[in-house]
């Protein structure tokens, strides 16, 4: 006796093979749809903002007039920005990660230690900055100077960076540590000789995508009162800044539609830069990875 | 052979008396006990384990040999959930006393596991891993130990042309036997194998074996296989553990032509496990 009617089999099989076409369109279009919208997106803002992107624009100040403003300011103020969170979101991200994954026992506090900072990573951007203005501004009276920024935009990224060096931590084979373990070495030189040399790629990895999300913000800046208008080079961490959102921000408030441009061709200049960190996070992934 | 480490001091074991008093054990395993969380892995372990012979511990899957092995270098102890009783005794000396470092123990006791695992460095930088976290930095000396402990590892002549080469370039069984030779850079007292060939072809495992006798000469040698043959073909002793117990343990022409217990009859007879 046949348990499979036959009949029934091809009469479903026009019906299934149908299903399958038509879920692939959807999911095409899906894809689609993302990825017209970025090059719309970037057509506009090309055709924009192009006209204003000449070498000028990188060596003027903020100006009153579209065709004088310039991005140097926001540019450089970018930068000393990134100089100050690099070393201190690094630092403390990857040795918290090195403590939670190496030191610590498993236990109720880690766990708690462990949600809370899954749950930072979701906390909205401007409470960061109501944090920063309250702690860095006010209390350190650091006012609204480089260093305040870079601190308020280090603790804003600092979960994403111990979640990436967690991850880059943990996927060193377990039996890599065990082989330094097995010789006498602390725990100290196996991190140092066998985990982190084996963790650095991911690290970086993360910590490059992190910086670029950083240097991308705007509303923890606004709230600790970053400059808007400024027509000078940050001297030391403690000078009043702006940076490259919040210039283009600015500019994009303005009544005049030319200052609209200009604030199109300092969104190419800010989409470069992003560009440029995520094509060096993915060089650095991709080399890594084929050495292992 | 220990002149290289005791000229800088990293050897610090205090145990001329001890090696006089018990000059043929190594280990005195008294009463062990081990829980991993409720259930028992080891119960009442007790045996010697003598000096500069090749001591096997065979079983069948699950009976705990690889976790006595690893309780005799405290790797056991990586597992966080893991609880222990009685007394394994190195030398004379409480290995579980608390005065007594870990990093100590395990520079006497070196181990090689199941699956090669060399650092993805180069083959020379593998080698002196051992001696350079244990502080010796001087090149020459570096250089001489990589030779010797190559040469001691039978690898020598397959690598001396490409040292500082990728060792993930080498084949398993080079691997193994790399691990082997990274083992010997710390001139070690024991060397504990973890079913060393289970994840070679058998002309590696073949090269292993020789190895194993060859270095029973100057090391005290543990070694934990499933496979009968191995154990008998380059033991001295065997302890044949089920379910947590030493059932047997002799002389391994002894336990093998002529065992006491029913049930090392049974095992090594193919009745089971």
């Amino acid at each position: 006796m046949q348990l499979v009617d036959q009949a029934k089999v091809k009469s479903k099989m026009q019906t299934r093979l149908a299903q399958n076409k038509i879920l692939k369109g959807i999911f095409f279009g899906a894809t689609m749809l993302a990825l017209v919208v970025l090059v719309i997106l970037l057509y506009r803002i090309f055709t924009q903002g192009i006209g204003y992107l000449n070498l000028e624009f990188f060596q003027n100040f903020a100006s009153r007039f579209p065709e004088k403003a310039g991005i140097k300011a926001a540019f450089f103020g970018t930068l000393w920005m990134m100089a100050v969170i690099a070393p201190v979101a690094l630092t403390i991200g990857v040795g918290t990660a090195i403590y939670l994954e190496e030191y610590a026992k498993k236990n109720k506090f880690t766990t708690f230690i462990q949600i809370n900072i899954s749950n930072l990573a979701g906390v909205p951007s401007i409470v960061f900055g109501l944090l920063g203005l309250t702690v860095f501004v006010r209390m350190l009276e650091m006012g609204r100077s480089v260093l305040a920024g870079g601190l308020t935009m280090s603790l804003l990224i600092l979960p994403i960076i111990v979640v990436a060096a967690q991850e880059a931590v943990r996927s060193v084979p377990k039996e890599l540590r065990e082989a330094s373990y097995a010789m006498g070495a602390t725990k100290w030189q196996t991190i140092k000789k066998v985990v982190l040399p084996a963790a650095i790629p991911g690290i970086l990895t993360g910590g490059i995508l992190a910086l670029s999300r950083a240097i991308g913000e705007t509303a923890p800046l606004l709230m600790i009162g970053a400059l808007t208008f400024v027509a000078y080079l940050p001297e030391n961490f403690l000078s009043g800044f702006t940076v490259m959102p919040i210039q283009i921000f600015n500019w994009t408030s303005r009544p005049q539609t030319e200052f609209h441009d200009v604030a199109a061709a300092g969104i190419i200049v800010l989409l470069a830069m992003l560009l440029i960190m995520n094509s060096i996070a993915v060089l650095i992934r991709n080399k890594f990875s084929k050495r292992l | 052979m220990k002149t290289v480490m005791d000229e800088k001091k990293v050897v610090k074991a205090p145990r001329s008396e001890e090696q006089i008093k018990e000059k043929d054990s190594v280990y005195s395993i008294q009463n062990f006990n081990l829980w991993y969380g409720k259930d028992q892995a080891l119960k009442d372990i007790k045996f010697e384990i003598p000096e500069k012979q090749v001591t096997a511990i065979i079983g069948p899957s699950g009976c705990g040999k690889s976790t006595f092995i690893k309780a005799l270098n405290r790797m056991v102890e990586m597992v966080p959930i893991v609880k222990m009783s009685g007394d394994i005794n190195y030398r004379g000396k409480n290995i579980f006393e608390n005065k007594y470092k870990v990093e100590d123990l395990r520079t006497k006791v070196g181990m090689v596991f199941q699956k090669p695992n060399p650092f993805p460095k180069s083959i020379y930088e593998n080698v002196v891993y051992g001696p350079k976290i244990h502080g010796i930095k001087n090149k020459k000396v570096l250089d001489e130990i990589v030779e010797k402990s190559l040469k001691g590892a039978a690898l020598w002549e397959e690598v001396k042309d490409r040292l500082s080469e990728n060792a993930y370039g080498l084949s398993g069984g080079q691997q193994q036997r790399l691990c082997i030779a990274r083992c010997l850079a710390i001139e070690p007292d024991v060397i504990l194998m973890d079913e060393p060939t289970s994840a070679l072809d058998p002309i590696s495992t073949l090269k292993v074996e020789e190895l194993v006798q060859e270095l029973k000469k100057d090391f005290s040698i543990i070694i934990v296989t499933h496979n009968m043959q191995q154990a008998a073909r380059i033991s001295d002793k065997t302890a044949f553990f089920l379910n947590g117990e030493v059932v047997e343990f002799s002389d391994t022409n002894q336990l093998f032509s002529n065992p006491t217990d029913k049930r090392t009859e049974d095992y090594i007879t193919g009745r089971f496990g």
